[in-house]
């Protein structure tokens, strides 16, 4: 293998189109005769729907159907849970208009169709809504009280599932309540994970096309495949009568991995009136009815000896679900289950979740999913327990963590950690930060009283991608496995055409892939196109989230390129008139060993069994393979990022001084895709630390439901990000990358978080409440411990 | 989201405005730059039934100097306010709070009569008018009159400027002696001000002669912090500064919401009061 590609900062080929717009975004997708739909929500929170009338809306102009969840009750069938964790895991039925009961704030009640979209939101605001209101849910510890109202009256309970992880039971480690009963110190502290809303760029849209054969659905999906399915299964529509097209997607960080009312609803509205449909949402309608993300109360207790060594660490979670299971929204919290005890050498270990349903949006996959919790919790409670011991946390972290001589690891979870090397990444960011010279700045800060302060935050961080072996998902109750695949096609000319089944939605596949391919077959890297979200060019795949594309997809793809040089093999060899045997691959040439002279390349092979005039004997005209990967093991990145913060003790404004990331995330195909991915990475990890929060009210009416509320940071308000990378390669596959799509994210709220809290410490704040606002870091300087 | 539908009228002189706005009657809409009425017709909060579109009035998009004031025309949107030279010259706290207003877009096709005349409380400029001693003309049926700042105000999201009136330009007196700072407190840089406060500031003989503290988002509309005010004269030092800012929001009024509370509010005007008048000094 040659590599001039791989680890080369190229320009992404994609961006040309999705910066300009010039491309297909489901919402320029028109069809003749197309129909727009809006979508009537429910204003309240919980409700009896008692009655409605949809009648009026059929008076206004330009309108041609409006339906209500009754209409359509026996036929637009119920949104699928991926993700039973448990075997008895509550899982009410969710139609995708309700029919009866709205259970929270957005939820669909009524659709009309018209000729154009603005005489659809006309004819909405005609429908006519009775609705006798029911006590709201909201608050997780009353939702699972005694005697606490319900959001779904006939399950008589309000707690989904419990799921439990105990390492004693499992045999992978030791009991983590004796542990905690015979320590020597035991921290225990509250993280509450607030509430946050994906806010991809592009709001979801959707188009079905009902004419012809096949029903065909663009959407901007992150989950083209496993939509297909579902849609297929919910439906009752058979599988190969079902297309869906994920055109460019514009953005989706988890938001976009669910199975929507919206496109149920607009399936349902196309096959019912028999023409194509569109429904493209606000933002306003995004921000309260798209899935949100995180709202988990984590009770955590840490035990450890008096030198700093950790003895065992107990996790207790309440996650909220919203009014229903989202496509894996249950899961999300499982994912970080085998992620709380992070670097360490953690001996015993307990964990135990319950979903909880209140009537509030539903909440899913964000980036990261599960992993930024579990990491935000540990990594704050380790500097809580270096406080109490008077250590540095650098010092704490280091005297638990695993050290790069003792990998394969396999944790307290039972988890095998591939690679990595965590004083390495340590030592590099410290270097780059300037560790000790800010500390001495602190000092003397604090010495002077001097208004504004200094605070330095750690976060030595490990997540998993790849995910995942098919095997563990099985083990875990997923109702998917974890391959992924890829198709490598020559054409004639030498051009190549690569199909994957991993689904781009900003992320830059079209690059990465194309330089795998360049290096793996020598061909240009501007003769490769790659193919993806459309089912029928791809017709198998399970998509892009979890960064799991290039960890599992790449590997698919680095595969089939060796199955296509195999392929070409005995071709070259009978044009060069020797035996395959004798042949090597070099630069994009077969060469008889020994003898540079004289090669012959894919594309003198692929021309060869076009014409296919003169072939060996009982060979297949075609050098075309395709590629399953399933992972042998999940991937392991890490990596330590360090944040200074001055904190304007007048005003509780936080200010970020320095933020350095240094990732291992293995092997790197660009260098300025990663980089890309760390910076918004850490940008939406900072967003949580410092602005974002979504806010019920009393009643269960979304108050941050425009981004005047929902305070978003845009770049002005992030510092200039200092990023390197040690290389610790993935041992199990031959690329040796790891993925980074959420690493960023997972690492940089507690690194904030714990820069804030260390400037303050002197004024006795031990925590502060995400997001950090300047009010609340403002309270905590004038009331100390908050 | 789509607005409602409307009538859509463009007159070219001030006249004609004034005329369209007689005939559509009290549903009819002045839109300027349209980032405060745009997101309202988008959100449907607002469905007039007739806009009147002043982009069309080239007159509009003047800034003149008129002796000891310049004349901001009502089309002169916040990124010509940011270049004018008139402006630049003469009145740099206007400009250095312009430079504060939302993003660059938004900065673009807003202007700033426009932000006066939709009186947000939270929006930047009307309390640097209120400093700044500024004036408005405004043209209506009956005629031309003129309403000081001080008058233009009347509560929230309403000034004085009646359905059937155009806000034609805002007569800003120039600085002249007066040295100006806007401090602006905010969640995100292009969010809305949680508070902001705008100080003026005459120095003679080392200690301030005059001071003048207008406030944003301290109230229904923008006010002056006459309490402050007062206590600023002849102040010269940093604690006399302090113990004035400290009584600057006396007499407001400070909403309560997701972004801050008013006891915050309070507190940040005083923090900000100082800042921006220990700059002066």
């Amino acid at each position: 293998m040659t590599t001039t590609e791989i680890g080369s900062p190229r320009r992404r080929k994609e961006d040309a189109r999705l910066i300009t717009g010039r491309t297909t975004w489901t919402e320029n997708v028109t069809l003749p005769g197309m129909l727009h739909l809006a979508i009537l929500r429910s204003p309240l929170a919980h409700a009896r729907i008692t009655s409605i009338d949809v009648s009026p809306a059929l008076e206004t102009k330009g309108v041609v159907a409006a339906f209500s969840g009754r209409d359509v009750a026996d036929v637009q069938g119920s949104l699928p849970c991926a993700w039973p964790v448990t075997e008895d895991m509550v899982h009410p039925d969710r139609p995708p208009i309700a029919v009866d009961e709205v259970r929270f704030m957005g939820e669909a009640v009524a659709v009309v169709a018209a000729r154009s979209r603005a005489a659809a939101l006309d004819a909405i605001a005609a429908i006519e809504v009775d609705y006798e209101p029911l006590p709201a849910v909201l608050d997780m510890e009353q939702a699972i009280a005694e005697g606490a109202d319900l959001v779904h009256a006939g399950k008589g309970t309000n707690k989904g599932y419990t799921w439990v992880f105990d390492s004693a039971e499992a045999g992978t480690g030791g009991d983590a309540g004796a542990a905690i009963d015979d320590a020597e110190v035991v921290i225990r502290r509250r993280y509450v994970q607030q509430r946050l809303i994906p806010a991809f760029m592009e709001p979801r849209s959707v188009v079905v096309d009902p004419t012809g054969d096949v029903y065909t659905m663009w959407s901007a999906t992150q989950i083209p495949h496993i939509l297909r399915f579902l849609l297929a299964v919910v439906t009752g529509t058979p599988e190969h009568k079902v297309r869906v097209i994920a055109p460019d997607v514009g953005g989706g960080f988890g938001g976009k991995l669910q199975v929507t009312p919206e496109e149920l609803i607009a399936f349902v509205a196309a096959k019912r009136l028999g023409k194509p449909v569109k429904y493209t949402e606000s933002r306003s309608e995004s921000l309260v009815s798209a899935h949100h993300g995180r709202d988990v109360i984590q009770d955590i207790e840490l035990a450890a000896r008096r030198d700093g060594t950790v003895t065992g660490l107990r996790v207790k979670l309440l996650a909220n679900m919203g009014a229903y299971m989202g496509l894996v929204g249950p899961g999300v919290p499982i994912l970080g289950a085998f992620m709380y005890n992070a670097i360490y050498k953690f001996p015993a270990y307990r964990f135990e979740c319950s979903g909880v349903f209140t009537n509030t949006t539903i909440t899913d996959a964000y980036r990261g999913a599960g992993r930024p919790e579990a990491t935000y919790a540990i990594e704050r409670i380790m500097d809580e327990l270096a406080v109490e011991l008077g250590l540095d946390p650098l010092e704490v972290r280091s005297r638990n963590w695993i050290n790069a001589d003792e990998f394969p690891f396999t944790t307290v979870c039972g988890l095998a950690y591939d690679s990595g090397d965590y004083a390495k990444a340590t030592d590099r960011a410290k270097e780059l930060f300037g560790y000790d010279e800010l500390r001495q700045e602190q000092q003397a800060r604090r010495d002077s009283g001097d208004s504004v302060q200094l605070g330095i935050g750690i976060s030595t961080y490990t997540e998993m991608c790849g995910l995942a072996p098919s095997r563990v998902l099985g083990a875990l109750r997923y109702g998917a496995g974890g391959w992924e695949t890829a198709s490598v096609r020559m054409l004639p000319t030498g051009r190549v055409e690569v199909v994957t089944g991993t689904s781009p939605h900003g992320q830059g596949h079209e690059t990465a892939w194309s330089q795998i391919v360049a290096d793996q077959l020598g061909v240009a890297f501007d003769d490769v196109e790659v193919l993806h979200g459309d089912t029928r060019t791809s017709y198998k795949g399970l998509d892009t989230y979890g960064s799991r594309s290039l960890a599992v997809g790449g590997i698919a793809l680095y595969n089939a390129c060796q199955k296509v040089i195999e392929n070409a093999k005995p071709i070259a060899a009978h044009m060069l008139e020797c035996d395959p045997a004798d042949l090597e691959f070099t630069g994009g040439q077969f060469r008889v060993r020994g003898n540079p002279d004289g090669g012959k390349s894919l594309a003198d092979c692929a021309l060869a069994v076009f014409a296919a005039h003169d072939l060996p004997d009982g060979i297949e005209p075609t050098l075309d393979a395709d590629a399953v990967y399933d992972p042998v093991n999940f991937s392991f990145p890490h990596g330590t990022h360090l944040c200074a913060t001055e904190v304007d003790t007048e005003t509780g404004s936080v200010t970020i001084r320095k933020y350095v990331a240094v990732d291992d995330i293995g092997r790197v195909i660009n260098p300025l895709i990663v980089d890309g991915q760390v910076h918004g990475g850490i940008a939406q990890g900072i967003a949580q630390a410092l602005f974002e929060e979504a806010v019920y009210d009393a009643d269960g009416n979304l108050m941050t439901g425009t981004f005047v509320d929902y305070t978003l940071p845009t770049a002005a308000d992030l510092p200039a990000f200092v990023t390197d990378r040690t290389e610790s390669p993935a041992p199990d596959h031959p690329l040796g990358t790891k993925g980074v799509g959420e690493a960023g994210t997972i690492a940089s709220t507690p690194a904030v978080v714990n820069a804030i809290v260390d400037a303050l410490r002197p004024m006795g704040v031990n925590d502060i409440a995400m997001p950090c606002t300047p009010e609340r870091v403002w309270r905590a300087v004038q009331g100390g411990a908050a | 989201m789509i607005p409602p539908s409307f009538d859509y009228a463009a007159p070219t002189t001030v006249d004609e405005a004034v005329g369209v706005l007689a005939e559509a009657g009290e549903d009819a809409k002045v839109i300027a730059g349209g980032q405060s009425l745009i997101p309202l017709l988008r959100m449907r909060f607002a469905a007039p039934s007739t806009l009147v579109d002043l982009g069309g009035i080239a007159s509009l998009r003047e800034v003149r100097d008129d002796g000891d004031a310049l004349v901001i025309g009502a089309m002169v949107t916040h990124a010509a306010v940011l270049r004018d030279p008139l402006v630049n010259e003469h009145l740099p706290l206007l400009v250095s709070a312009t430079e504060t207003v939302a993003d660059r877009q938004v900065r673009h096709r807003g202007t700033f009569a426009g932000s006066l005349a939709h009186a947000d409380p939270a929006g930047d400029l009307p309390a640097v008018a209120l400093v700044l001693g500024a004036s408005m003309e405004i043209a209506g049926p009956g005629g031309r009159r003129v309403v000081p700042a001080s008058e233009f105000f009347v509560d929230y999201l309403t000034s004085a400027v009646a359905a059937d009136e155009v806000l034609v330009s805002v007569r800003v007196p120039k600085q002249g002696a007066w040295v100006g700072s806007y401090q602006k407190f905010n969640r995100v840089a292009q969010g809305w001000a949680l508070v902001g406060v705008a100080a003026m500031v005459r120095r003679e003989n080392g200690s301030i002669a005059e001071a003048r503290v207008g406030l944003t988002n301290m109230a229904s509309t923008p006010l002056r912090a006459t309490a402050t005010e007062q206590a600023l004269a002849g102040a010269d030092s940093r604690e006399a500064i302090g113990a004035a800012a400290a009584r600057v929001a006396e007499g407001t009024n400070p909403s309560d919401d997701l972004l801050g509370s008013a006891d915050y509010r309070r507190h940040l005007a005083g923090v900000l009061t100082k800042r921006a008048v220990a700059g002066l000094v």
